[in-house]
């Protein structure tokens, strides 16, 4: 079942990630001075200090480094249950909060590999959003 | 300069209500405040210092003052979710040793049941920089702290069975506790097949939700020895924020495993000669990870820990949660923290509920965790002695 997909609002400060899931890649941004790859999004690289950063295309690959099938919500969530709520360690370090999508809930697991797709949001006024990232296991 | 032995707890209230719909959140802060302040023998006249979180309402801390009609010349609203009142009582601890104020009281009140503001309660959630990366996942709080339960049981092979000894323990001592919510002992067996909320958390995993609220005083020497009753002193305090970790996050521990060394180097004991420990409790998951990162097993060994019967009052190795903690008693305004100070106190002074007093209680530990386990959280412990 499709979960619900509430567009993220976006800022001058992150709009390089959202601009680059709207094209259907995952953007990340990364300290120009000690090469973090930094997560969550944002123009200060929270290692070192610096706030120069660039922005780079990542793979989009990952496992799964803890998830919870929740079956009991309030709310919106409450008329998809069961979904998958999980962190993905990205190829490049960082663990992001997601979903597992294009799954069976029962048969998901810690150390899964899985893959990024950008699913379709729309922001509070019904209007398309930039879409969200999510995981599914790796295909073939 | 250290704050050992220079504030010390003279009063302190727990609101006999856990479902009050015809009380104000202003009147459920007044309700304990009043409360703790004649548990110390003092009034509101008295205070010098106040303090609150994100659960008071309007301006904070300063309509508050004005609402209680106190003449304050230190306050602060520091907010941390349910450890904020640790954080409150570290700081108004610090101001007491700096000679700076002379009784402070702190006050904590909610109505989750019967429309108040919700945990957090702040409008300033949605500009956090972190919400366009964590606000769109369906993460509800037990979901949340299923991730790092999950990731426990990965890591050092936790089961339900051992998160559910925990649930167990706190509902053996709450069939004590009148007042408390839950009263029913309940068994490993029936927190299992309790309904599954959000893997591997049961209902039974999870702690109640209660109106109501909490206070306590914090005074100097001076007036400590001027009250007709006996104040416990504070002998050590630590706190520690846990972030995100810059996105490479590890869910298998928390701050504590800096507020615990901070606190116990302070209060210059070790985790072995605590009689008491008061540890938040919002999930079973939340106790087992706080007992290793304090010290009182090893890291993964939560699990045989809380198994071996020593979280049980009186005669277990390491009584907790007297009162039943949030689990069963009561977990005012979604804030768990408060009446952590609250147990730990009544046990110091011997007021606990007979049959899980614990004999000859020396030293007591109360810890709080607030935010989220999940993503960023902020640990506090204080310890605390029957006398310096």
């Amino acid at each position: 079942m499709r979960l619900p997909a509430r567009a993220a609002q976006s800022n001058s400060e992150n709009a390089p990630f959202f601009e680059g899931a709207t094209a259907g890649r995952l953007i990340l941004p990364q300290c120009s001075i000690c090469d973090f790859v930094i997560w969550f999004p944002r123009e200060i690289c929270p290692e070192c200090g610096s706030q120069k950063v660039s922005w780079f295309e990542a793979s989009g690959r990952g496992t799964i480094y803890s998830c919870t099938t929740t079956r009991r919500i309030p709310g919106s969530w409450g008329k998809v249950t069961p979904f998958v709520l999980a962190y993905v360690e990205l190829e490049e370090g960082p663990r992001v909060m997601t979903n597992i999508v294009e799954c069976d809930p029962e048969s998901v697991s810690i150390g899964d590999s899985v893959e990024a797709v950008f699913e379709e949001a729309l922001n509070r006024d019904g209007e398309p959003g930039p879409p969200l990232l999510r995981f599914r296991p790796t295909q073939g | 300069m250290s704050i050992k032995g220079k504030a010390f707890i003279a009063g302190i209230y727990e609101h006999p209500g856990r479902h009050l719909p015809d009380r104000t959140l202003p009147q459920i802060h007044a309700d304990v405040g009043l409360g703790a302040l004649a548990d110390a023998g003092l009034s509101t006249p008295d205070v010098d210092a106040y303090y609150s979180a994100g659960d008071a309402p309007g301006f904070g801390v300063l309509s508050m003052i004005d609402y209680l009609g106190l003449e304050c010349r230190y306050l602060n609203d520091t907010e941390t979710g349910g450890s904020s009142y640790l954080l409150h009582a570290q700081h108004a601890a610090t101001a007491i040793a700096a000679g700076h104020i002379d009784v402070a009281l702190i006050t904590l009140a909610g109505k989750p049941l019967t429309g108040g503001a919700g945990p957090g309660g702040s409008g300033r959630v949605g500009a956090a920089p972190e919400a366009p990366f964590e606000g769109q996942w369906g993460m509800s709080v037990p979901g949340g702290y299923a991730l790092a339960a999950q990731r426990h049981m990965h890591e050092f092979g936790t089961t339900s069975e051992q998160l559910a000894e925990i649930k167990v323990a706190a509902s053996t001592h709450a069939q004590h506790n009148p007042r408390a919510l839950l009263q029913d002992v309940v068994t490993v067996e029936e927190v299992i097949e309790s309904p599954m909320i959000s893997d591997p958390l049961h209902r039974l995993d999870c702690c109640v939700i209660t109106d109501g609220g909490g206070a306590m005083v914090i005074v100097s020497e001076a007036v400590a020895n001027s009250l007709e009753r006996h104040s416990i002193p504070i002998l050590g305090t630590g706190t520690y924020v846990k972030s995100s970790q810059s996105g490479r996050i590890d869910l298998t521990h928390t701050g504590a495993v800096k507020s615990g060394p901070l606190a116990f180097t302070e209060a210059g004991i070790t985790p072995s000669d605590i009689d008491y420990v008061s540890i938040y409790d919002s999930f079973t998951i939340t106790v087992l990870i706080t007992l290793e990162d304090l010290g009182f097993c090893e890291r993964g060994d939560g699990g045989r820990f809380v198994s071996d019967g020593n979280l049980q009052a009186p005669h277990g190795a390491l009584p907790f949660n007297t009162d039943g903690g949030g689990l069963c008693n009561n977990h005012p305004a979604n804030r768990g923290g408060m009446t952590k100070v609250i147990e730990a106190v009544r046990q110091l002074r011997g007021e606990a509920n007979t049959p899980v007093q614990v004999g000859d209680c020396e030293l007591a530990l109360a810890h709080g965790t607030g935010g989220s386990l999940a993503t960023r959280s902020a640990s506090s412990t204080m310890i605390m002695g029957r006398s310096l």
